[in-house]
């Protein structure tokens, strides 16, 4: 099962490089990564999924609370978390079928950024799985390039996570 | 004052007497600091081995060990030590020079990522770039290194950073809202692991370095002293039983004592008190753990959990935890359990069945000569085994490289030791393949009258690599030390006293030659090159 990690460092030299190094030589495996400053200056939050095989998880996050620049962190299972990515696609289309790419795209909630008379770019903000079955859709069209962030991702609830305890 | 002086007075602040390094071009505004200092400083003749020496003197004196190195070969040199210390849990500081800060990332002259290259086996590290943060980043430095799971921590400060001005002022205690190792243990687990023991028929104490704590040493007395408990011990756990306590079985593991093996298997309660139950400790802790109740103690929360599944965690520090179960236990004995041990102790050493030497023998007529809190530091290989397999010196410290098995970390840690305690005899135990990696140290002892025994195994082997080889290949390459020196003449070349041992017979009078000598002396004793490291009857084991 996929599983979130929120981690909230300092906002240092070397911290992400730190933390990538941790799960490479651990050999945890990364689905994906997302950083960005908080609300609190000096903070970072670095979102990270990963797949509990093999119960690694509490290693994980044993692991990442020792570096000295890691403040604090949250394991969250995916039912307690509203999680974001962004796609950005160009894929082919021409006067013939650019209206319906166009189309599917607003119905999906994306938004079509750029035009040319081969390719249509658009913009695509939803849940991982979402944006998975997006891209699946526009693969009938011929995809000429994908760029995916990693997952921005808080907790439901009015019970932030945060610096104090 | 510039950087460079207030990185000299915060390390008198923080009570630092002697340091071990190697000049070169990017620390040299240290130095100049450093000469207007009272601090000792011990120039070794390998970067290595000023983080080894470091290492030494951490462990014996119980406070952070302070190396300093140039950048670029400088700074790669202590790697090893940095890695040895790392995985032994030793505390030092390491001060690095690093390149013109204006020139950072573009591979000048003895450029190198240090911080970068250490990161997988370091506690933490700082790239000291503004002037304003060095007095804070030392602070941290020492505070992180000791606190907590104790390990190395280094501070690298470009040259031009060093000559900048700035203020010196050099907090007394520090908070780092992202580092706060917690010291007491969770009172529901303390008391869950008193009722277990309460419960236990065959409850086994298993200690290791953890126990080397400030403090634990004293609460494991204490605790002993209540619950009659057997007990067995890891290599890094050598030395930590207090000598009253007599149910102790000795090392377990791939070289430990039969005995001390066989009380593991047979436990039903295993106390883990400050061991991560390393693979030579404990080379199938899953297997282990089915039948037995599990509780393990340790400082580092990602120790528990990750090498053996424990039923009752309790993370903190050792001595107040142990104190802590001392509280919720009444007086505890186990009369069976007691009994069954006693068949696995004091067994009589089995006649010898080798040529030349008997390494055990030795052992045990050098520790008996020991004095009561001697220090003896061995090297890695066969020695290190044979030497682990005996020791016994009442309040005595064994110090080797337990986690990496760093060949030549006998003779700095000795050297370093020595500089930490210089009323505590010190001997450093070393093969001929170890004493080769560090046998040009001899200078430093020389230079800074630094007084150790040395004792080197001769057998012109990489003894434990060629058995090895001949179990697993059925043959040997590479690992002959034809071309080796005369260790006398060595040893004479630096103007120090040596003897040689070759029989058995011989091994009183050749030590008590050895401590007679003043100051440091060598001892080469022969051994045979088939000697196996494991008397023949553990062998299958
Ligand atoms: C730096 C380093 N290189 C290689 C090894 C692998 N190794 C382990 S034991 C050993 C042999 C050591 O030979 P020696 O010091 O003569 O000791 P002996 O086993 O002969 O007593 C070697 C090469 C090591 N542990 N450390
Ligand atoms: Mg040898």
């Amino acid at each position: 099962m996929k599983r979130t990690i929120s981690v909230l460092v300092e906002d240092r030299a070397g911290v992400l490089s730190r933390v990538a190094g941790l799960f490479a030589r651990r050999g945890f495996n990364i689905e994906s990564l997302a950083v960005g400053p908080t609300a609190e200056a000096g903070v970072s939050c670095i979102t990270i999924v990963a797949d509990d095989r093999d119960n690694v998880m509490e290693q994980i996050n044993k692991q990442l609370n020792k570096l000295i620049d890691v403040i604090k962190l949250k394991e969250y299972a995916p039912d307690e978390l509203i999680s974001r990515e962004l796609l950005l696609l160009k894929v082919n289309a021409n006067a013939q079928n650019r209206g319906e790419i166009a189309e599917l795209a607003r119905l999906a909630g994306g938004k079509v950024c750029d035009i040319t008379r081969s390719s249509l770019t658009i913009e695509y903000c939803d849940t991982p799985d979402r944006v998975e079955s997006f891209l699946e859709l526009c693969r009938t069209y011929g995809i000429k390039r994908v760029v995916r962030t990693g997952a921005a991702a808080i907790e439901k609830g009015q019970h932030p996570l945060s610096l104090d305890e | 004052m510039k950087v460079c002086e207030a990185m000299v007075k915060c390390l008198e602040a923080e009570g630092v007497t002697e340091i071990f390094g190697y000049p070169g071009a990017a620390i040299c505004p240290f130095y100049d600091a450093l000469s207007r200092s009272s601090i000792r400083h011990i120039l070794v003749r390998s970067e290595q081995n000023a983080a080894h020496a470091a290492s030494g003197y951490g462990r014996v004196s119980g406070k952070c060990g302070v190396c300093v190195a140039t950048s670029g070969p400088g700074a790669t040199n202590l790697i090893s030590g940095i890695a040895s210390a790392y995985m032994d849990s030793i505390p030092l500081v390491v001060l690095t020079g690093q390149v013109d800060s204006s020139l950072l990332g573009r591979d000048v002259f003895q450029e190198v990522d240090i911080t970068g290259a250490v990161e997988p086996f370091i506690k933490h590290s700082f790239l000291v770039k503004d002037p304003a943060r060095i007095c804070r980043a030392m602070k941290e430095a020492f505070y992180i290194a000791s606190t907590g799971r104790p390990g190395p921590v280094l501070i690298d400060v470009p040259v031009d950073v060093q000559n900048c001005e700035t203020r010196f002022s050099y907090p007394a205690q520090i908070q780092i809202r992202s580092y706060r190792p917690s010291s007491k243990g969770h009172p529901g687990q303390v008391r869950r692991a008193a009722e277990a023991l309460r419960y236990a028929d065959r409850p086994l104490l298993c200690i290791g370095g953890g126990a080397f704590a400030p403090g634990a040493g004293e609460a494991l007395g204490r605790f002993l002293s209540k619950v009659r408990i057997p007990l067995v011990h890891t290599m890094m756990g050598i030395g930590a039983v207090p000598p009253a306590a007599s149910m102790n079985l000795g090392m377990i593991g791939v070289h430990g004592q039969k005995g001390a093996n066989l009380a593991l298997n047979r436990a039903d309660l295993l106390l883990l008190a400050g061991t991560r139950v390393s693979d030579r400790a404990i080379p199938s802790p899953e297997l282990l753990s089915r039948d037995k109740k599990v509780i393990h103690i340790d400082i580092d929360p990602a120790e528990i959990g990750k090498n053996i599944p424990a039923d009752i965690p309790i993370v903190g520090d050792l001595g107040i935890i142990l104190d802590q179960l001392t509280g919720e236990v009444p007086s505890l004995r186990f009369r069976d359990w007691e009994h069954e041990i006693g068949f696995y102790q004091n067994r009589a050493p089995a006649a010898y069945p080798g040529q030349g030497i008997d390494p055990a023998a030795f052992f045990r007529e050098l520790c008996g000569r020991m004095w009561p809190g001697g220090i003896l530091t061995a090297d890695v290989g066969q020695n290190q085994i044979w030497a682990a397999r005996q020791f016994r010196v009442p309040f005595g410290r064994f110090l080797t490289s337990g986690g990496m098995g760093t060949m030549g970390y006998a003779i700095p840690a000795a050297l370093g030791a020595k500089a930490a305690a210089p009323d505590r005899q010190t001997v450093a135990v070393c093969g001929d393949g170890s004493f080769q990696m560090s046998m040009m140290e001899l200078a430093t002892l020389r230079q800074h009258d630094i007084r150790v025994k040395i004792i080197v195994f001769a057998n012109n082997r990489l003894g434990m690599v060629r058995e090895l080889q001949q179990r697993q290949y059925g043959r040997t390459e590479a690992v002959r030390l034809d071309g080796s020196p005369d260790f006398l003449t060595i040893a004479a070349a630096y103007g120090f006293p040596a003897f040689r041992v070759e029989r058995d017979a011989e091994i009183p009078a050749a030590l008590d030659a050895l401590f007679r000598s003043e100051g440091t002396t060598l001892l080469e004793v022969r051994v045979s090159p088939d000697e196996p490291t494991l008397p023949p009857e553990l062998v299958e084991f």
